[in-house]
């Protein structure tokens, strides 16, 4: 079997169509007597509905109908929490999920009160002006630490209170740890996580067949199994009746697998209603309330160390703001936790965090899923910890990496897989000395940055670490036929939404069929073409269905070799698979192609062995045992302008370690993507609710993305450590470059302004030119 | 109030195309997408800021999001679907392709139609050049620096065929 | 985010729109480039019942260097501005000025006269004109007037003209022996609102010092705001250090920025009197390599 493809940077099947204009995104799907849907959402944060005044809205020009939570009777409800929590002692856990419309409360701005079908989306939102809602606001909850408060208001009125979960999590004691250590560092550390800001926002049609009794839906979903599975259900449908097809998708980032948005739940009631094709599209202003974010942590965490800095225990408490409702569980929090461990020795962690409603959009995993604000803090404790103890901030990070031979490394605490935390494979240390050599960090501490300081330029250096859960189950599976004209197909579960599915995966197959790559053909995100898997989410899309493409490729090839040898009366040694074709070795002459093998496979006469399938085809699936974990290093030199406290950032580096790489050049874009959301969460986006829960920043002109100035050039580099959990050796890597880009920045600029010395530090983030303009200032008066 | 409708004249592409009967308020991207079915062209705010609807007016880069269909009568527009010659990629396309410019690919059609028009009135462009005319298209996948050097390379090439 | 319905009239002439705007009064807007006004229709913040296309009046969008003021017609095109390089020499404030103003494919299509009309606070070309003295000429059907850009300007989003007018051409004086001009902004990413925009010029005597001073800024107020007076401490210097350092100190004290979601009012004070003292000093050597 050759390696031809498969770790080789190939350009991508997918490209011609996206270059060309002619990939079908949601918006594309265009249905005879298709109808649009618009909806009517709250402009207050919290309030108590009153009443629904449709009448005028029914009489506009092009309207079909006008739906409120009345119309949808017994098919109203919320809908279900998608991650239970997890198996922890003492765990408080309040689920409170997401309706299609609002019933009795509005609990943030942008939840749906009513739904506009019409001829088009322009007479859709003329009808919207129409209706009257007679809405009681009520004090709005947006604090967190006022939200815990005795006489605060509450989201959830059944729950006396705000708190949606409360964890504690520990091993070792931290109590002894912090009684023996030299240095004890406590603070208190804001850390903000922004929207995904996808450049396609979301999107549904639903089609229902009344006579063939099929309802297919087109979703911008990264799950469109779980998608079918849920919406059959929810419409007392068979799942065999529905079909969810995400097509290409604009983006993903962790909100698209979100479910059940409202829209999901309501536009195919409404296909059923009307017996008409319907469908929604997001626009922008929706989406800044209506898909989920993430936001904010605040956590009081301290870290004991010993003299020369090995860290002998943390011990945080924090708040997480989950918005006015908690389907995703815990998933974004126990990250926080869990990811706060990082790469380092913690012999002794001691973890307790409160999950606060709060009269703000849902929050749900956004690319890095919380471990931002995990490792957030953990950098900045030991950037802290190394000041006060005299100790480089890169040195005290090596001090604490956990050595190789410590692996597999158990952390022991619940990890958002339900099992102890367990690191299957790593080898950190060749990490951080490679992004030290790649930035030339003593040589610019020691040389370059003397030299322009004395310029008055203010140039910072920095360096972090951490750590990326991967690959986590419960398993996905792939089919992969090979048809009669030799071209292979091969369809999976999970959706696409720019990782280069259609590339890796045939790389993948190519090598293991010895056809050219782009003979194979990669169907994702059609419940119709493959029935099983769960969904691109969690840096597990190469890992779980990569790796269930190799199996079923490997299966594929046993057949085809069984075949060819049957043909040839010789033994499976004897052949060669390449080039299309199964080859006597030596002997290229005789052979036979792929697609004649196949049609041998599927006898219109004769008959199929019995225990044996026709075709060359597979169908397999692979559940991780557990989720292997990616590491990496980021280092960057940076420059701030001494009158405006602007950022430029001179230098990037990026080493990444996740096993072996299937396309170098699509993991590339992956950490180039992550890093630029990273610099987008720490230097410029900012979501700022006044205290009513009103966004005042809900556009694009003032919700601030990157742009190609803010983005530096990135240097990359990795290490290959595989991961003992599949055979292909391969770990997850969609999260990696957003993770830890907040607290090197922040390291980064306390270096370039000196703020140690002026006793500043920033143990914030997002940061901003007038951000620290009034840190500074504050700190001189 | 009945709708207010204009018949409207204009080159898509080099195609001519007459509609009658079009609200004045609908805005060019949402024409060109749903009634003349040129679907390439993507919309991502609808306030001028993302990019991803750009298009050539006469040879210039707008944002189609931001003028009404009725304006654009009597006037050339280029679109995406008219970079490429039949089979033949435009080279800013097949740089794309080369060097990995696109993930998703939903904000690339506006990013080809701001860089074609740029990369015809700046053949030599620095890094920083193209940096600076790509800031007016938005990416969130990508990080921006394949697509840099895919305009780049695109540029060499063009300037390697150009008469 | 779709607009609201309208009635859409492309106007024939000037005569024609300017009739059509005493016809239907406030309920009527002039559609320019449309780059402000389509996106705030577009979130239906601004909803007209009739819209007077203005872009066939090509009379509007030309540049008159003839007089000893340049005359810029209300419907010229930023691209167009970018590109005039007689103008560019002529009031090289624009030079400055004209790349910070959004993106190419804005710039493409937005004239000077929407974007001076709209009066948005951040915009940078108000900036210019108060620096400059401009002299805004406003029109309706059968009446004419001329209007300094104090009385242009009148508050948030505001400016003078009457509900039956339209701005149509903008004087500016041209360039003074012995003068420099600098615009200077900072902002969150380029092309983005000013988060304060500093436009300054320097005129000098026959021995090289300052003789009169304009100041002026965007991003600061509701309005453009004039800070000339801060700087009329450099009258009679030669540039110095301290000169600008004074200016800036009364600059800082003078304007009362409100803040916004980018940055609180002192950051917005304290980079207007850098980016003052920055511009003036430039200014100031472009005076004297002009001499």
């Amino acid at each position: 079997m050759t390696t031809r493809f498969f770790g080789a940077p190939v350009k991508r099947n997918e490209d011609r169509k996206l270059l060309t204009g002619q990939g079908l995104f949601i918006d594309d799907v265009q249905l005879p007597g298709m109808l649009h849907v618009a909806f009517l959402r709250s402009q207050v944060a919290h309030a108590r509905l009153r009443g629904i005044d449709a009448s005028a809205a029914l009489k506009c020009p092009g309207v079909v109908a006008v739906y409120t939570a009345a119309d949808f009777g017994a098919y109203w409800q919320p809908g279900p929490v998608l991650v239970p929590p997890p198996p922890i002692a003492g765990i408080v856990f309040n689920p409170r999920t997401q309706v299609p419309l609002v019933k009795d409360k509005v609990r943030h701005v942008g939840e749906p009160i009513a739904i506009v079908v019409a001829e088009n989306r322009y007479l859709a939102e003329d009808a919207l002006d129409e209706i009257v809602v007679d809405l009681e606001p009520l004090p709005a909850v947006v604090d967190l630490e006022q939200a815990l408060q005795a006489d605060a208001a509450t989201v959830h009125d059944d729950l006396g209170g705000n708190v949606a979960s409360h964890v504690h999590q520990a091993k070792g004691d931290y109590a002894g740890a912090a009684a023996k250590a030299a240095l004890v560092v406590k603070r208190r550390f804001h850390y903000e996580h922004g929207i995904s800001s996808p450049i396609e926002t979301r999107g549904v049609v639903a089609q229902w067949n009344a006579r063939s009794e099929q309802m297919t839906i087109w979703d911008t979903t990264q799950a469109p199994v779980f998608v079918r599975n849920g919406l059959a259900s929810i419409l007392g449908l068979g799942e065999r009746q529905v079909r969810v097809i995400a097509p290409f998708v604009g983006g993903g980032f962790g909100p698209k697998i979100m479910m059940f948005y409202p829209e999901e739940v309501a536009l195919p009631w409404i296909a059923m209603r009307l017996n008409r094709p319907v469908k929604w599209i997001e626009d922008r202003l929706e989406h800044f309330f209506a898909t989920t974010h993430e936001r904010g942590q605040i956590h009081d965490a301290e870290i004991a160390l010993a003299r020369d800095g090995r860290i002998l225990g943390v011990k945080d408490v924090f708040l997480h703001d989950t918005g006015a409702y908690n389907p995703y569980g815990l998933t974004v929090p126990i990250n926080s936790q869990c990811t706060l461990l990082g790469p380092y020795v913690i012999p002794a962690y001691d973890s307790t965090f409160t999950a606060v409603f709060t009269n703000l959009p849902i929050v749900t995993p956004y690319r890095g899923a919380g471990r931002q604000h995990g490792v957030f803090v953990i950098e900045r404790l030991l950037d802290l910890a190394a000041h006060e103890l005299g100790i480089d901030p890169a040195e005290i990070r090596r001090r604490n990496l956990i050595p190789p031979v410590a692996f597999p490394y158990k952390n022991e605490i619940i990890y958002q897989d339900f099992k102890p935390l367990e690191y299957d494979s790593g080898n950190y240390e060749p990490v951080l000395d490679k992004a030290l050599t790649a930035i030339g960090y003593h040589d610019f501490i020691r040389y370059e940055q003397p030299k322009l300081r004395a310029e008055g330029r203010r140039v910072g250096i920095a360096v972090a670490c951490y750590v990326e859960g991967t690959g986590i189950g419960p398993y996905e599976g792939a089919k992969i036929q090979v048809q009669t004209n030799g071209k292979v197909s091969v369809a999976t579960g999970i959706g696409t939404q720019g990782q280069g599915h259609f590339t890796s995966f045939a790389q993948i197959v190519a090598d293991a069929l010895g056809v050219d790559v782009t003979e194979v053909d990669i169907v994702t995100g059609d419940t119709d073409q493959f029935y099983w898997g769960a969904g691109t989410f969690a840096s597990r899309g190469a890992v779980v269905a990569g790796n269930a493409v190799s199996e079923a490729a490997h299966a594929v090839r046993k057949k085809a070799l069984k075949l060819a040898s049957d043909v040839f009366e010789c033994a499976e040694d004897d052949l060669v698979v390449a080039d299309g074709k199964i080859s006597i070795t030596g002997i290229p002459e005789k052979f036979i192609r792929l697609g004649e093998l196949a049609q041998r496979a599927n006898p219109m006469r004769g008959a199929v062995t019995p225990g044996t399938e026709p075709g060359l085809e597979s169908t397999q699936y692979f559940g991780p045992a557990s989720g292997s974990t990616a590491n990496g290093v980021h280092a960057t030199i940076v420059e701030v302008d001494p009158l405006t406290f602007d950022l430029k950032i001179l230098r990037y580096v990026v080493v990444h370690d996740c096993g072996t790489v299937i396309n170098p050049l699509i993991l590339e874009g992956q950490i180039h993507g992550g890093v630029a959301q990273g610099i987008g969460n720490a230097f410029y986006e900012k979501l700022c609710f006044d205290g009513q829960g009103q966004l005042m920043n809900a556009s694009l002109a003032d919700y601030l993305l990157p742009t190609a100035l803010e983005v530096p050039r990135m240097e990359l580099d990795h290490t290959v450590t595989p991961s003992p959990l599949n055979s292909l050796g391969i770990k997850g890597a969609g999260e990696a470059g957003a993770i830890p880009v907040g607290p090197l920045i922040a390291q980064a600029i306390e270096d370039a302004l000196e703020l140690k010395r002026q006793k500043i530090e920033l143990l914030e983030i997002p940061l901003s030119p007038s951000r620290l303009f009034e840190l500074i200032r504050k700190a001189a008066t | 109030m009945p709708p207010d409708v204009h018949d409207i004249e204009l080159s898509v592409n080099g195609a001519a195309h007459r509609r009658r009967g079009v609200e004045s308020r609908m805005l060019l991207s949402d024409f060109l997408r749903h009634e003349l079915s040129l679907a390439g062209t993507h919309v991502g705010c609808e306030h001028g800021v993302c990019g991803a609807c750009t298009v050539l007016l006469d040879g210039l880069p707008v944002r189609s999001c931001l003028m009404l269909a009725v304006q654009a009568s009597g006037r050339e527009l280029t679109t995406v679907e008219g970079l490429a010659s039949g089979s033949e990629l435009h080279p800013i396309q097949k740089a794309m392709h080369e060097h990995h410019g696109l993930q998703c690919g939903y904000c690339t059609p506006g990013i080809l139609m701001t860089m074609a028009a740029f990369l015809k009135d700046n053949p030599v462009p620095s890094e920083e050049e193209v940096r600076e005319a790509l800031s007016g298209n938005l990416c969130r996948c990508t990080g921006y620096q394949n697509i840099v050097d895919a305009m780049l390379d695109a540029a060499r090439a063009m300037r390697t065929t150009a008469p | 985010m779709k607009p609201a319905p309208f009635r859409y009239i492309a106007a024939s002439s000037l005569d024609h729109a300017l009739s059509l705007k005493a016809e239907y009064g406030e309920e009527a807007r002039f559609l320019a480039g449309g780059q402000s006004l389509i996106p705030a229709m577009n979130f239906r913040l601004a909803r007209p019942a009739v819209l007077i296309d203005i872009n066939g009046l090509v009379e509007l969008g030309k540049i008159d260097r003839s007089g000893e003021d340049i005359v810029i017609g209300a419907l010229t095109r930023y691209r167009t501005l970018e590109r005039a390089d007689a103008l560019l020499n002529d009031c090289p404030l624009f030079a400055d000025a004209l790349p910070h103003i959004a993106h190419p494919q804005i710039r493409n299509r937005g004239t000077i006269g929407g974007n001076l009309s709209h009066a948005d606070p951040a915009s940078e070309l108000p900036a210019v004109a108060v620096a400059m003295g401009a002299r805004l000429r406003l029109k309706s059907a059968g009446k004419e007037r001329e209007v300094a850009t104090s009385d242009f300007f009148v508050g948030l989003l505001s400016t003078d003209i009457r509900p039956d007018e339209m701005l149509v051409e903008i004087r500016f004086p041209k360039r003074a022996a012995r003068s420099g001009s600098c615009f200077m902004e900072v902002a969150r990413r380029k092309g983005d609102f000013a988060i304060a925009g500093v436009a300054a010029i320097v005129t000098l005597d026959g021995e090289g010092r300052c003789s009169h001073v304009r100041l002026a800024l965007c991003g600061v107020g509701e309005t453009p705001v004039d800070g000339s007076d801060a700087a009329n401490c450099l009258i009679g210097l030669t540039g110095s250090d301290d000169g600008l350092r004074e200016a800036g100190a009364n600059l800082e004290r003078a304007i009362t920025p409100s803040g916004n979601v980018h940055a609180s009012a002192e950051y917005q004070r304290h980079v207007a009197a850098g980016l003052a003292r920055r511009a003036l000093a430039m200014a100031y050597r472009r005076a004297l390599n002009a001499a």
